[in-house]
Protein backbone atom coordinates (compact mmCIF):
# COMPACT_ATOMS: atom_id res chain seq x y z
CA UNK A 1 0.00 0.00 0.00
CA UNK A 2 2.70 2.90 0.70
CA UNK A 3 4.36 1.57 -2.50
CA UNK A 4 1.37 2.37 -4.65
CA UNK A 5 1.45 5.71 -2.56
CA UNK A 6 4.81 6.49 -3.42
CA UNK A 7 4.76 5.39 -7.10
CA UNK A 8 1.87 7.89 -6.93
CA UNK A 9 3.42 10.71 -5.02
CA UNK A 10 6.95 10.40 -6.98
CA UNK A 11 5.28 10.21 -10.23
CA UNK A 12 3.36 13.68 -9.61
CA UNK A 13 6.70 15.22 -8.35
CA UNK A 14 8.11 14.43 -11.48
CA UNK A 15 5.86 16.31 -12.73
CA UNK A 16 5.40 19.23 -11.09
CA UNK A 17 9.34 19.70 -11.49
CA UNK A 18 9.03 19.68 -15.13
CA UNK A 19 6.19 22.30 -15.32
CA UNK A 20 7.64 23.91 -12.59
CA UNK A 21 6.25 27.18 -14.20
CA UNK A 22 2.80 26.20 -12.59
CA UNK A 23 3.87 27.08 -8.81
CA UNK A 24 6.19 29.96 -10.10
CA UNK A 25 2.54 31.44 -11.18
CA UNK A 26 0.80 30.65 -7.90
CA UNK A 27 3.69 31.50 -6.23
CA UNK A 28 3.99 34.94 -7.71
CA UNK A 29 0.40 35.24 -7.18
CA UNK A 30 0.74 35.24 -3.53
CA UNK A 31 3.35 38.01 -3.48
CA UNK A 32 1.56 40.53 -5.99
CA UNK A 33 -1.11 40.03 -4.69
CA UNK A 34 0.06 40.84 -0.57
CA UNK A 35 1.34 43.90 -2.54
CA UNK A 36 -2.04 45.07 -3.16
CA UNK A 37 -3.03 45.43 0.63
CA UNK A 38 -1.12 48.85 1.55
CA UNK A 39 -2.52 50.21 -1.61
CA UNK A 40 -5.85 49.55 -0.76
CA UNK A 41 -5.53 49.94 3.07
CA UNK A 42 -3.40 52.17 3.44
CA UNK A 43 0.83 52.09 4.25
CA UNK A 44 0.23 52.90 7.59
CA UNK A 45 2.43 50.01 9.63
CA UNK A 46 -0.16 49.85 12.23
CA UNK A 47 -3.20 49.09 10.15
CA UNK A 48 -1.21 46.61 7.93
CA UNK A 49 0.62 44.79 10.97
CA UNK A 50 -2.92 44.30 12.35
CA UNK A 51 -4.50 42.63 9.57
CA UNK A 52 -1.13 40.92 7.73
CA UNK A 53 -1.88 37.87 9.70
CA UNK A 54 -5.35 37.30 8.03
CA UNK A 55 -3.60 38.95 4.61
CA UNK A 56 -1.34 36.08 4.72
CA UNK A 57 -3.80 33.33 5.62
CA UNK A 58 -6.78 34.57 3.03
CA UNK A 59 -4.24 34.83 0.27
CA UNK A 60 -2.82 31.03 0.98
CA UNK A 61 -6.63 29.47 0.93
CA UNK A 62 -6.96 31.52 -2.65
CA UNK A 63 -3.16 30.36 -3.58
CA UNK A 64 -3.81 26.85 -3.34
CA UNK A 65 -7.48 27.10 -4.61
CA UNK A 66 -5.95 28.54 -7.99
CA UNK A 67 -3.52 25.41 -8.16
CA UNK A 68 -6.30 22.85 -7.16
CA UNK A 69 -7.07 22.13 -11.06
CA UNK A 70 -3.43 20.72 -11.07
CA UNK A 71 -4.41 17.48 -9.12
CA UNK A 72 -7.02 15.81 -11.32
CA UNK A 73 -7.71 18.04 -14.33
CA UNK A 74 -4.83 16.93 -16.10
CA UNK A 75 -5.08 13.37 -15.59
CA UNK A 76 -8.38 13.43 -16.10
CA UNK A 77 -8.73 15.12 -19.72
CA UNK A 78 -5.25 12.61 -20.87
CA UNK A 79 -7.47 9.65 -19.96
CA UNK A 80 -4.73 8.59 -17.21
CA UNK A 81 -7.22 9.64 -14.24
CA UNK A 82 -9.38 6.21 -15.83
CA UNK A 83 -6.88 3.79 -15.90
CA UNK A 84 -5.62 4.96 -12.56
CA UNK A 85 -8.92 4.10 -11.09
CA UNK A 86 -8.48 0.71 -13.31
CA UNK A 87 -5.60 0.04 -11.24
CA UNK A 88 -6.24 -2.71 -8.50
CA UNK A 89 -4.61 -0.33 -5.66
CA UNK A 90 -7.33 1.33 -3.53
CA UNK A 91 -8.40 4.83 -4.92
CA UNK A 92 -8.25 6.70 -1.43
CA UNK A 93 -4.48 5.53 -0.79
CA UNK A 94 -3.33 6.82 -4.39
CA UNK A 95 -5.90 10.47 -3.96
CA UNK A 96 -3.92 10.66 -0.43
CA UNK A 97 -0.52 10.34 -2.70
CA UNK A 98 -1.59 12.82 -4.88
CA UNK A 99 -2.63 15.16 -2.34
CA UNK A 100 1.05 15.29 -0.93
CA UNK A 101 2.45 15.95 -4.12
CA UNK A 102 -0.24 18.80 -4.21
CA UNK A 103 0.96 19.82 -1.00
CA UNK A 104 5.05 19.66 -1.65
CA UNK A 105 3.99 21.63 -4.52
CA UNK A 106 1.67 24.31 -3.23
CA UNK A 107 1.70 24.23 0.76
CA UNK A 108 5.68 24.00 0.92
CA UNK A 109 6.22 27.03 -0.98
CA UNK A 110 3.43 29.04 0.38
CA UNK A 111 5.32 28.90 3.82
CA UNK A 112 8.64 29.27 2.90
CA UNK A 113 7.21 32.47 0.80
CA UNK A 114 4.90 33.89 3.75
CA UNK A 115 7.84 35.14 5.89
CA UNK A 116 8.75 37.90 2.84
CA UNK A 117 4.90 38.69 2.88
CA UNK A 118 4.94 39.09 6.87
CA UNK A 119 8.11 41.86 6.01
CA UNK A 120 6.52 43.31 3.45
CA UNK A 121 2.78 44.00 5.68
CA UNK A 122 4.68 44.39 9.17
CA UNK A 123 3.87 41.42 11.09
CA UNK A 124 4.74 41.57 14.67
CA UNK A 125 8.23 39.87 15.34
CA UNK A 126 6.71 37.43 17.29
CA UNK A 127 4.46 36.39 15.29
CA UNK A 128 6.22 34.85 12.63
CA UNK A 129 6.92 31.30 14.11
CA UNK A 130 3.31 30.74 15.31
CA UNK A 131 2.29 31.69 11.68
CA UNK A 132 4.67 29.89 9.77
CA UNK A 133 3.67 26.54 12.43
CA UNK A 134 0.03 27.47 11.48
CA UNK A 135 0.55 27.24 8.05
CA UNK A 136 2.74 24.20 8.13
CA UNK A 137 -0.19 22.21 10.14
CA UNK A 138 -3.27 23.91 7.95
CA UNK A 139 -2.02 23.84 4.54
CA UNK A 140 -2.34 19.99 4.17
CA UNK A 141 -5.69 20.25 5.11
CA UNK A 142 -6.36 22.72 2.37
CA UNK A 143 -4.80 20.11 -0.08
CA UNK A 144 -6.90 17.21 0.94
CA UNK A 145 -10.46 19.95 1.02
CA UNK A 146 -9.39 20.99 -2.04
CA UNK A 147 -8.93 17.32 -3.57
CA UNK A 148 -12.50 16.98 -2.62
CA UNK A 149 -13.31 19.89 -4.55
CA UNK A 150 -11.56 19.32 -7.53
CA UNK A 151 -12.74 15.55 -7.86
CA UNK A 152 -16.66 16.77 -7.66
CA UNK A 153 -15.91 19.32 -10.32
CA UNK A 154 -14.35 17.10 -12.89
CA UNK A 155 -16.07 17.56 -16.14
CA UNK A 156 -17.88 20.12 -15.23
CA UNK A 157 -18.34 23.81 -17.44
CA UNK A 158 -16.43 27.13 -15.47
CA UNK A 159 -14.85 24.31 -13.17
CA UNK A 160 -12.79 26.72 -11.59
CA UNK A 161 -15.37 28.59 -10.28
CA UNK A 162 -17.78 25.88 -8.96
CA UNK A 163 -14.47 24.64 -7.11
CA UNK A 164 -14.04 27.86 -5.69
CA UNK A 165 -17.71 27.93 -4.25
CA UNK A 166 -17.59 24.48 -2.76
CA UNK A 167 -14.20 24.78 -1.24
CA UNK A 168 -13.89 28.13 0.18
CA UNK A 169 -16.53 27.97 2.48
CA UNK A 170 -15.34 24.38 4.15
CA UNK A 171 -11.92 26.39 4.24
CA UNK A 172 -13.22 28.77 6.91
CA UNK A 173 -12.38 26.76 9.91
CA UNK A 174 -8.83 26.58 9.01
CA UNK A 175 -8.53 29.96 8.19
CA UNK A 176 -10.35 30.84 11.58
CA UNK A 177 -7.79 28.86 14.19
CA UNK A 178 -4.98 29.97 11.63
CA UNK A 179 -5.49 33.38 12.10
CA UNK A 180 -6.22 33.45 15.89
CA UNK A 181 -3.85 31.46 16.76
CA UNK A 182 -1.51 34.39 15.62
CA UNK A 183 -3.36 36.70 17.48
CA UNK A 184 -3.52 34.97 20.98
CA UNK A 185 0.44 34.76 20.39
CA UNK A 186 0.60 38.25 19.67
CA UNK A 187 -1.67 38.96 22.78
CA UNK A 188 -0.02 36.51 25.07
CA UNK A 189 -2.42 33.78 25.33
CA UNK A 190 -1.84 30.25 24.63
CA UNK A 191 -1.46 28.97 21.11
CA UNK A 192 -2.18 25.54 21.89
CA UNK A 193 -5.84 25.50 21.62
CA UNK A 194 -6.01 26.82 18.07
CA UNK A 195 -3.64 24.36 16.91
CA UNK A 196 -5.48 21.35 18.33
CA UNK A 197 -8.45 22.71 16.38
CA UNK A 198 -5.87 22.89 13.29
CA UNK A 199 -4.67 19.46 14.10
CA UNK A 200 -8.42 18.35 14.74
CA UNK A 201 -9.08 19.47 11.21
CA UNK A 202 -6.13 17.93 9.63
CA UNK A 203 -6.56 14.56 10.93
CA UNK A 204 -10.31 14.82 10.20
CA UNK A 205 -9.65 15.91 6.56
CA UNK A 206 -6.80 12.73 6.19
CA UNK A 207 -9.00 10.31 7.46
CA UNK A 208 -12.24 11.51 5.27
CA UNK A 209 -11.50 13.11 2.35
CA UNK A 210 -9.44 10.63 0.01
CA UNK A 211 -12.50 8.65 0.26
CA UNK A 212 -14.98 11.49 -0.71
CA UNK A 213 -12.85 12.14 -3.82
CA UNK A 214 -12.49 8.67 -4.88
CA UNK A 215 -16.13 8.11 -4.54
CA UNK A 216 -16.41 11.26 -7.00
CA UNK A 217 -13.27 10.37 -8.66
CA UNK A 218 -14.92 6.54 -9.71
CA UNK A 219 -18.68 9.09 -10.68
CA UNK A 220 -16.37 11.44 -13.31
CA UNK A 221 -14.96 8.49 -15.03
CA UNK A 222 -18.10 6.96 -15.36
CA UNK B 1 -15.63 -23.83 -19.03
CA UNK B 2 -16.17 -19.99 -20.07
CA UNK B 3 -14.01 -17.82 -18.14
CA UNK B 4 -15.79 -14.12 -18.62
CA UNK B 5 -19.68 -13.83 -19.37
CA UNK B 6 -22.12 -11.54 -19.56
CA UNK B 7 -25.60 -12.17 -19.31
CA UNK B 8 -28.33 -9.80 -20.65
CA UNK B 9 -25.90 -7.25 -19.69
CA UNK B 10 -28.04 -3.51 -21.22
CA UNK B 11 -26.24 -0.41 -20.64
CA UNK B 12 -28.17 3.51 -20.70
CA UNK B 13 -25.82 6.30 -21.45
CA UNK B 14 -27.38 9.47 -20.50
CA UNK B 15 -31.42 8.33 -20.36
CA UNK B 16 -30.59 6.57 -24.09
CA UNK B 17 -30.08 3.05 -23.67
CA UNK B 18 -27.17 1.81 -26.10
CA UNK B 19 -27.33 -1.88 -26.00
CA UNK B 20 -29.98 -4.18 -24.94
CA UNK B 21 -30.00 -8.10 -23.82
CA UNK B 22 -26.37 -9.02 -24.86
CA UNK B 23 -24.90 -11.61 -24.04
CA UNK B 24 -21.94 -13.95 -24.52
CA UNK B 25 -19.29 -16.69 -22.94
CA UNK B 26 -15.60 -15.99 -23.65
CA UNK B 27 -13.54 -18.99 -22.64
CA UNK B 28 -9.23 -18.75 -22.75
CA UNK B 29 -7.59 -17.79 -25.66
CA UNK B 30 -10.85 -16.22 -27.30
CA UNK B 31 -10.76 -12.83 -29.31
CA UNK B 32 -13.62 -11.30 -29.67
CA UNK B 33 -14.04 -8.25 -32.39
CA UNK B 34 -17.04 -5.81 -31.80
CA UNK B 35 -18.57 -4.38 -35.23
CA UNK B 36 -20.78 -2.12 -35.57
CA UNK B 37 -21.47 1.10 -36.84
CA UNK B 38 -20.46 4.07 -34.60
CA UNK B 39 -22.74 4.89 -31.63
CA UNK B 40 -23.71 1.05 -31.54
CA UNK B 41 -22.38 0.89 -28.43
CA UNK B 42 -18.89 -0.82 -28.89
CA UNK B 43 -16.71 1.64 -26.84
CA UNK B 44 -19.47 1.63 -23.70
CA UNK B 45 -18.98 -2.63 -23.91
CA UNK B 46 -15.63 -2.48 -23.38
CA UNK B 47 -15.93 0.49 -20.56
CA UNK B 48 -18.59 -2.09 -18.77
CA UNK B 49 -16.31 -4.92 -19.49
CA UNK B 50 -13.40 -2.66 -17.87
CA UNK B 51 -15.89 -2.00 -15.17
CA UNK B 52 -15.81 1.30 -15.60
CA UNK B 53 -19.44 1.77 -16.34
CA UNK B 54 -22.34 -0.03 -14.19
CA UNK B 55 -24.52 -2.17 -16.75
CA UNK B 56 -28.01 -1.10 -16.29
CA UNK B 57 -28.69 -4.50 -16.13
CA UNK B 58 -27.87 -8.00 -16.36
CA UNK B 59 -24.53 -9.21 -14.93
CA UNK B 60 -20.81 -9.79 -15.72
CA UNK B 61 -19.09 -13.17 -14.16
CA UNK B 62 -15.30 -14.14 -13.91
CA UNK B 63 -15.65 -18.22 -13.94
CA UNK B 64 -19.28 -17.79 -12.22
CA UNK B 65 -18.58 -15.26 -9.78
CA UNK B 66 -19.78 -11.58 -10.83
CA UNK B 67 -17.32 -9.41 -10.68
CA UNK B 68 -19.53 -7.26 -8.28
CA UNK B 69 -18.37 -9.13 -5.03
CA UNK B 70 -14.86 -8.90 -5.55
CA UNK B 71 -14.23 -5.28 -8.13
CA UNK B 72 -10.37 -5.14 -7.08
CA UNK B 73 -9.89 -8.57 -8.40
CA UNK B 74 -11.47 -7.64 -11.52
CA UNK B 75 -9.06 -4.52 -11.57
CA UNK B 76 -6.31 -6.77 -10.98
CA UNK B 77 -7.35 -9.19 -14.55
CA UNK B 78 -8.13 -6.23 -16.64
CA UNK B 79 -6.31 -3.79 -19.14
CA UNK B 80 -8.24 -1.41 -21.01
CA UNK B 81 -6.67 0.55 -23.64
CA UNK B 82 -9.00 3.28 -24.65
CA UNK B 83 -9.22 6.54 -27.57
CA UNK B 84 -6.96 8.54 -25.57
CA UNK B 85 -3.26 7.17 -24.39
CA UNK B 86 -2.82 9.11 -21.34
CA UNK B 87 0.25 10.00 -22.15
CA UNK B 88 2.53 12.68 -19.73
CA UNK B 89 4.03 15.42 -22.42
CA UNK B 90 6.67 16.04 -19.38
CA UNK B 91 7.12 12.41 -18.93
CA UNK B 92 9.79 10.35 -21.19
CA UNK B 93 8.44 7.16 -22.53
CA UNK B 94 10.15 5.07 -20.10
CA UNK B 95 9.01 7.10 -17.14
CA UNK B 96 5.57 6.61 -18.24
CA UNK B 97 5.84 3.44 -18.47
CA UNK B 98 7.45 2.73 -15.22
CA UNK B 99 4.72 4.62 -13.17
CA UNK B 100 2.09 1.93 -15.01
CA UNK B 101 4.39 -1.07 -13.92
CA UNK B 102 4.83 0.03 -10.28
CA UNK B 103 1.23 0.72 -10.06
CA UNK B 104 -0.12 -3.10 -10.24
CA UNK B 105 2.17 -3.78 -13.16
CA UNK B 106 5.17 -5.89 -13.39
CA UNK B 107 8.14 -2.88 -12.58
CA UNK B 108 10.62 -5.66 -14.65
CA UNK B 109 8.70 -6.18 -18.13
CA UNK B 110 9.30 -2.18 -18.98
CA UNK B 111 12.27 -3.15 -21.02
CA UNK B 112 9.69 -5.91 -22.93
CA UNK B 113 7.45 -3.74 -23.14
CA UNK B 114 10.10 -1.38 -25.15
CA UNK B 115 11.01 -3.99 -27.28
CA UNK B 116 7.77 -5.54 -27.79
CA UNK B 117 6.39 -2.00 -30.02
CA UNK B 118 10.03 -0.86 -30.78
CA UNK B 119 9.96 1.86 -28.62
CA UNK B 120 13.75 0.94 -27.50
CA UNK B 121 15.10 3.90 -29.25
CA UNK B 122 12.51 6.58 -28.17
CA UNK B 123 12.79 5.61 -24.57
CA UNK B 124 14.46 8.82 -22.95
CA UNK B 125 12.01 10.66 -25.32
CA UNK B 126 9.58 12.81 -23.86
CA UNK B 127 6.20 11.92 -25.03
CA UNK B 128 5.39 15.37 -26.00
CA UNK B 129 7.71 15.09 -28.71
CA UNK B 130 6.25 11.73 -30.40
CA UNK B 131 4.36 11.36 -33.42
CA UNK B 132 0.64 10.52 -32.53
CA UNK B 133 2.00 6.62 -34.15
CA UNK B 134 3.94 6.26 -31.73
CA UNK B 135 2.34 7.52 -28.65
CA UNK B 136 -0.37 4.84 -29.88
CA UNK B 137 2.66 2.45 -29.29
CA UNK B 138 3.23 3.45 -26.12
CA UNK B 139 0.13 2.89 -24.82
CA UNK B 140 -0.21 -0.31 -26.32
CA UNK B 141 3.39 -1.38 -24.75
CA UNK B 142 1.27 -0.91 -21.12
CA UNK B 143 -0.41 -4.31 -21.91
CA UNK B 144 2.88 -5.88 -21.59
CA UNK B 145 4.07 -4.35 -19.01
CA UNK B 146 0.43 -4.60 -17.27
CA UNK B 147 0.32 -8.31 -18.21
CA UNK B 148 -3.37 -8.86 -17.08
CA UNK B 149 -5.63 -11.91 -18.53
CA UNK B 150 -8.69 -10.02 -20.46
CA UNK B 151 -7.40 -6.99 -22.61
CA UNK B 152 -10.12 -4.46 -23.48
CA UNK B 153 -8.79 -2.72 -26.87
CA UNK B 154 -10.75 0.20 -28.36
CA UNK B 155 -9.77 0.78 -31.96
CA UNK B 156 -6.02 -0.15 -31.25
CA UNK B 157 -5.07 0.17 -34.44
CA UNK B 158 -5.95 4.02 -35.07
CA UNK B 159 -2.46 5.86 -36.67
CA UNK B 160 -0.14 2.49 -36.25
CA UNK B 161 2.02 1.30 -39.34
CA UNK B 162 2.07 -1.43 -41.13
CA UNK B 163 4.75 -3.13 -39.21
CA UNK B 164 3.27 -1.76 -36.03
CA UNK B 165 -0.28 -3.31 -36.53
CA UNK B 166 1.44 -6.92 -37.09
CA UNK B 167 3.67 -6.58 -33.98
CA UNK B 168 0.35 -6.25 -32.14
CA UNK B 169 -1.32 -8.95 -34.08
CA UNK B 170 1.62 -11.02 -33.22
CA UNK B 171 0.87 -10.14 -29.50
CA UNK B 172 -2.42 -11.08 -29.58
CA UNK B 173 -1.67 -14.47 -30.61
CA UNK B 174 1.02 -14.50 -27.90
CA UNK B 175 -1.50 -13.52 -25.24
CA UNK B 176 -4.33 -15.79 -26.53
CA UNK B 177 -1.63 -18.82 -26.82
CA UNK B 178 -1.61 -18.16 -23.05
CA UNK B 179 -4.79 -18.35 -22.82
CA UNK B 180 -5.52 -14.91 -22.41
CA UNK B 181 -8.63 -13.23 -23.64
CA UNK B 182 -8.68 -10.02 -25.75
CA UNK B 183 -12.01 -7.94 -26.97
CA UNK B 184 -11.55 -5.65 -29.43
CA UNK B 185 -13.30 -2.87 -31.34
CA UNK B 186 -11.94 -1.75 -34.48
CA UNK B 187 -13.18 -0.69 -38.04
CA UNK B 188 -10.00 -1.62 -39.47
CA UNK B 189 -9.38 -5.50 -40.09
CA UNK B 190 -7.00 -7.01 -38.19
CA UNK B 191 -5.93 -10.53 -38.82
CA UNK B 192 -7.56 -12.31 -35.02
CA UNK B 193 -7.26 -16.05 -36.24
CA UNK B 194 -10.94 -17.32 -35.39
CA UNK B 195 -12.33 -14.86 -33.90
CA UNK B 196 -15.62 -14.30 -32.48
CA UNK B 197 -17.44 -11.50 -34.04
CA UNK B 198 -20.22 -9.43 -31.79
CA UNK B 199 -22.35 -7.65 -34.10
CA UNK B 200 -23.30 -4.62 -31.71
CA UNK B 201 -26.18 -4.14 -34.01
CA UNK B 202 -27.95 -6.96 -33.20
CA UNK B 203 -28.46 -5.69 -29.40
CA UNK B 204 -29.90 -2.08 -30.62
CA UNK B 205 -32.29 -1.73 -27.90
CA UNK B 206 -34.58 -0.63 -30.89
CA UNK B 207 -34.48 -3.51 -32.64
CA UNK B 208 -36.00 -6.04 -29.63
CA UNK B 209 -39.20 -3.69 -29.95
CA UNK B 210 -39.09 -3.68 -33.31
CA UNK B 211 -39.70 -7.51 -33.61
CA UNK B 212 -42.44 -7.17 -30.61
CA UNK B 213 -44.57 -5.08 -32.90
Amino acid sequence: MTGVFLTILKRDLLLTIRQSTDVALVMAFFVVAAALFPFGVGPGPETLGRIAPGIVWVLALLAVMLSLDRLFQQDWEDGALELITLTPAPLPILVLGKAAAHWIGTGLPLIALAPLLGIMLNLTETAYPILIAGLALGTPSLSLIGAVGAALTLGARRAGLLMALLVLPLYIPVLIFGVTAVDAAVAGFSVRPHFLYLGAILLASLALAPLAAAAAIRNAVE
Amino acid sequence: MSELTGQDLTCIRGERPVFARLNFAWTAGTACQLTGPNGAGKSSLLRVLAGLIQPAAGSLSWHGTPIDEDREAHRARVSYCGHQEALKSALTVREGLQFWADLGGLPNRVDAALEGFELTGLADTPARILSSGQKRRVALARLIVESRPIWLLDEPTVGLDKASQERLEHLIAAHRAEGGIVAAATHVPIALPDAKNLDMADFAPGRLRGQAA
